[in-house]
């Protein structure tokens, strides 16, 4: 069958500059570039190109620049490029249309119309560069109340305090599975995660042992898959996450595609070298709250209840009803995950179509588990496609108590997001398996370039908090009036729990 | 830990009439304890050099033989509750009766004997050891079971299994009796449905397949892990190994390994 379908994107070379050093062919993963001997010349297949820009960054003389394909259909605001070129790929396929990352669609993204407070006359802002500054940040259940007593002078805490994940900074590394991602993102992230004071989420796809050493900033992830999963990857790991959904994916199972299971990702998932690794839709020992509650029960027990227990769940319609019987069934840590959030793989009509913005998420669940009493039973876990310093502030001041970052971290250590993660050929050494292509993430510069950017982000957060006033993270944590919504309708103001600017 | 101290002294002070011992042998009572106390109480014997535990009175309490990582021997008589042996890595459990849903979730190593049937999701998402339940068993059991080389969790059913058996099946062996059991037939539904590695042995013939597996008649090299277990299952449960090996055998193994290969569009 003859496809339909023309190149999304354009290579341009001048051959003036092009020194024919081959760079290019030999990054480019998808064999856009070929050198042609008979020319001396080196030739694009357009058709091939994801606009990854790997070519363009290592090209030693920029002789390389992409663009989108001006071959578009007649513009169309309803038929849009992306509706028409979809439909023809299934006439062709009969498949599922598969991408990566997250929502790529504006509409969804509420933090860009909400704005932050800062001190002018009447309270005085703080300067972070000479002022202490805490943005530490504890997650875990917290007691109702505290019994003290007095003892020679000295005050004695008499409550048993349950286990707590200590943060430096209130930004931990969200789930990327291995097998999604190669063994060298997961090392990158858990050295970066070690070396500042946070953690790194294995995702559903166990860890491998030589990571374990980083254990104490791992969050160790069980999904309905169940893979890696064995007493001694509990034990390494400082939490556990139940996995019940992804914001990228809500409701829906994932399919690590055969092409990234190799001898490695095989040993450590068990299952055959080459297979799909299937992650059911549900966990089929949870239909329910109560059920909910015996797995993490069973995960307490086998270990000791040393450790918190996490559930993380796709942000949709009930959130706030599904957070607090979480709550109740016994989780520490709720983690949300919006409809922005990323994936490795996933069908776009889901990624971009089910589930609800972050922000709703968060300010809906911290009201309704404030109203019930039970807000200090569990913290709440953020996440979704948050992009800078400003998106943590703001969904701090709404009610989270930390929040997941992976896209970002991804992008730190060289992601373009040109969303093709489901392949398995990242130029970029990330979203691969192939040990030849993730060579290209040196753990070393890698962890270094993860530090930095939380450095920045820490930085950030700090000069916020102190133009606001506020010297502490706990005193911004639910502070909704130091938001303020333009362009927000007033239905919105009232879920997210804010004013309007100007009120 | 210092609760978990405090609970096992607590334990030890409130239910020191419970525990009886002889070399290593241990009986505990645990009629009405709630399932944290019982588990504490297994994990101390059980981590601390106890080689056999039996259990009497057992009543629903989760979770037993969950954090043990001793090969030791646990004997239940009454109905352990929810998650029998969750996570397990070690223990020989027997259950002198039922047992319920989710047992060897997620287990590790060990074995685990039912005499008796069990319920749903029995050896659900199994990573090694052996489960032999001699009645027979609930909706979506050995779904998910994975194997890696020499690790390859056993799944036997003496009686009938529920539908959904062995979905997404990825490793592992589940071998179906049909003995004993009201439902002679095999009217599972859905059996290996989205299986991608790992075999089920069926023990008659099998009818009604769905896609992407495909049912033969098992071979002399099938019959050598078939004959084994079977002598195993014969061994725990008192049938007569020549009786349960009469007849023919299936082997229902995925077609290819990739079920849901032509789904998407790349």
């Amino acid at each position: 069958m003859k496809s339909y379908l023309s190149s999304e994107y354009v290579v341009h070379r001048d051959h003036e500059r092009c020194i024919r050093c081959k760079v290019c062919v030999n990054q480019c993963t998808y064999e856009t570039h070929y050198y042609d001997p008979e020319d001396d010349k080196v030739y694009s297949r357009d058709i091939n190109c994801t606009n990854c820009q790997r070519c363009v960054v290592f090209c030693p003389t920029n002789a390389i620049t992409i663009t989108k394909n001006p071959n578009a259909y007649k513009e169309n605001e309803n038929w849009t490029q992306e509706a028409i070129v979809s439909i023809k790929k299934q006439a062709e396929t009969g498949g599922v249309i598969l991408t990566g990352m997250g929502c790529d669609k504006p509409h969804f993204t509420f933090w860009d119309r909400l704005v932050l407070n800062a001190s002018q006359v009447t309270n005085p802002s703080i300067d972070p560069l000479r002022e202490p500054m805490e943005i530490r940040t504890y997650l875990g259940s917290k007691p109702d109340r505290l019994e003290l007593k007095n003892s020679d002078g000295d005050v004695l805490l008499m409550t048993e305090l349950a286990p707590q994940l200590c943060l430096e900074t209130p930004i931990m590394f969200s789930a990327l599975s291995y097998g999604a991602v190669s063994l060298n993102v997961h090392e990158s992230l858990a050295r970066a995660a070690t070396e500042f004071g946070t953690f790194f989420n294995t995702g559903e796809g166990g860890l491998d042992p030589r990571l374990y050493k980083y254990g104490d900033h791992t969050i160790v992830q069980v999904a309905s898959g169940r893979f890696g999963v064995h007493p001694q990857y509990l034990d390494v790991g400082a939490a556990i996450e139940i996995k019940i959904g992804q914001g990228a994916k809500p409701g829906i199972g994932g399919h690590l595609p055969g092409e990234k299971v190799t001898e490695d990702i095989s040993q450590t998932r068990m299952i055959p070298i080459g297979t799909d690794a299937l992650s059911p839709a549900p966990q089929h020992d949870i239909y329910s709250i109560e059920d909910l509650r015996q797995l993490i029960y069973a995960l307490k027990e086998a270990t000791d209840y040393s450790k918190p227990i996490s559930v993380k769940i796709a942000a949709v319609h009930n959130v706030a009803a599904i957070a607090s019987g979480m709550v109740r069934a016994g989780a520490d840590i709720i983690a949300l995950d919006g409809v922005r959030g990323a994936t490795g793989a996933a069908p776009r009509v889901i990624r971009d179509n089910v589930g609800i913005p972050i922000e709703f998420a968060i300010a809906s669940v911290d009201q309704r588990l404030r109203e019930e009493g039970i807000r200090n039973r569990a913290s709440i876990v953020a996440a979704g496609g948050f992009r800078s310093s400003a998106d943590v502030v703001k969904a701090i001041a709404l009610g989270a108590d930390a929040v997941y970052i992976a896209t970002a971290a991804l992008v730190a250590i060289g992601c373009t997001v040109c969303q093709k993660c489901y392949i398995g050929k990242c130029p970029w050494g990330i979203a691969t398996t192939d040990p030849w292509i993730s060579k290209r993430i040196n753990p070393k510069i890698a962890s270094k370039r993860l530090v930095n950017l939380l450095q920045a982000w820490s930085s950030e957060i700090k000069e916020m908090m102190g133009g606001m006033g506020i010297n502490a993270i706990e005193s911004l944590r639910g502070n909704r009036l130091h938001l303020r919504g333009v362009g927000l309708t007033e239905a919105e103001c009232r879920i997210l729990g804010v004013k309007m600017a100007g009120e | 830990m210092d609760h978990t101290e405090e609970l096992i002294a607590e334990i030890s002070r409130k239910f020191l009439s419970r525990i009886r011992s002889k070399e290593s042998v241990y009986s505990v009572d645990a009629s009405g304890l709630p399932y944290r106390e019982l588990n504490t109480l297994l994990k101390a014997l059980g981590n601390n050099g106890a080689k056999k535990i039996e259990v009497h009175g057992v009543y629903g309490q989760r979770y037993i033989g969950t954090g043990i990582d001793k090969k030791i021997v646990i004997e239940l008589f009454g109905t352990p509750g929810n998650d029998l042996g969750a996570f397990m890595s070690g223990p020989r459990i027997v259950v002198h009766g039922n047992a319920q849903d989710c047992c060897g979730n997620t287990m590790d190593e060990g074995l685990i004997v039912v005499h008796g049937h069990v319920g749903d999701i029995a050896g659900y998402s199994m990573r090694g050891g052996k489960l032999f339940i001699r009645d027979d068993v609930g909706y979506r059991v050995g779904i998910h079971m994975k194997e890696y080389r020499d690790k390859r969790p056993v799944l036997v059913v003496g009686g009938a299994p529920g539908d959904f058996l062995g979905e997404y099946m990825a490793g592992g062996v589940i071998l179906v009796l049909g003995l004993n059991s009201e439902n002679k037939e095999f009217r599972a539904r859905y059996v290996g449905t989205g299986m991608h590695g790992g075999v089920i042995f069926v023990r008659g013939e099998m009818n009604n397949l769905v896609s992407g597996v495909e049912a033969l008649e098992a071979n002399e090299e099938d019959m050598k892990i078939v004959d084994g277990l079977v002598r195993e299952f014969c061994f725990y449960f008192g049938f007569d190994v020549d009786d349960v090996l009469d007849g023919k055998f299936t082997k229902i193994t995925p077609i290819n390994k990739r079920p849901y290969g032509n789904l998407y569009a790349y």
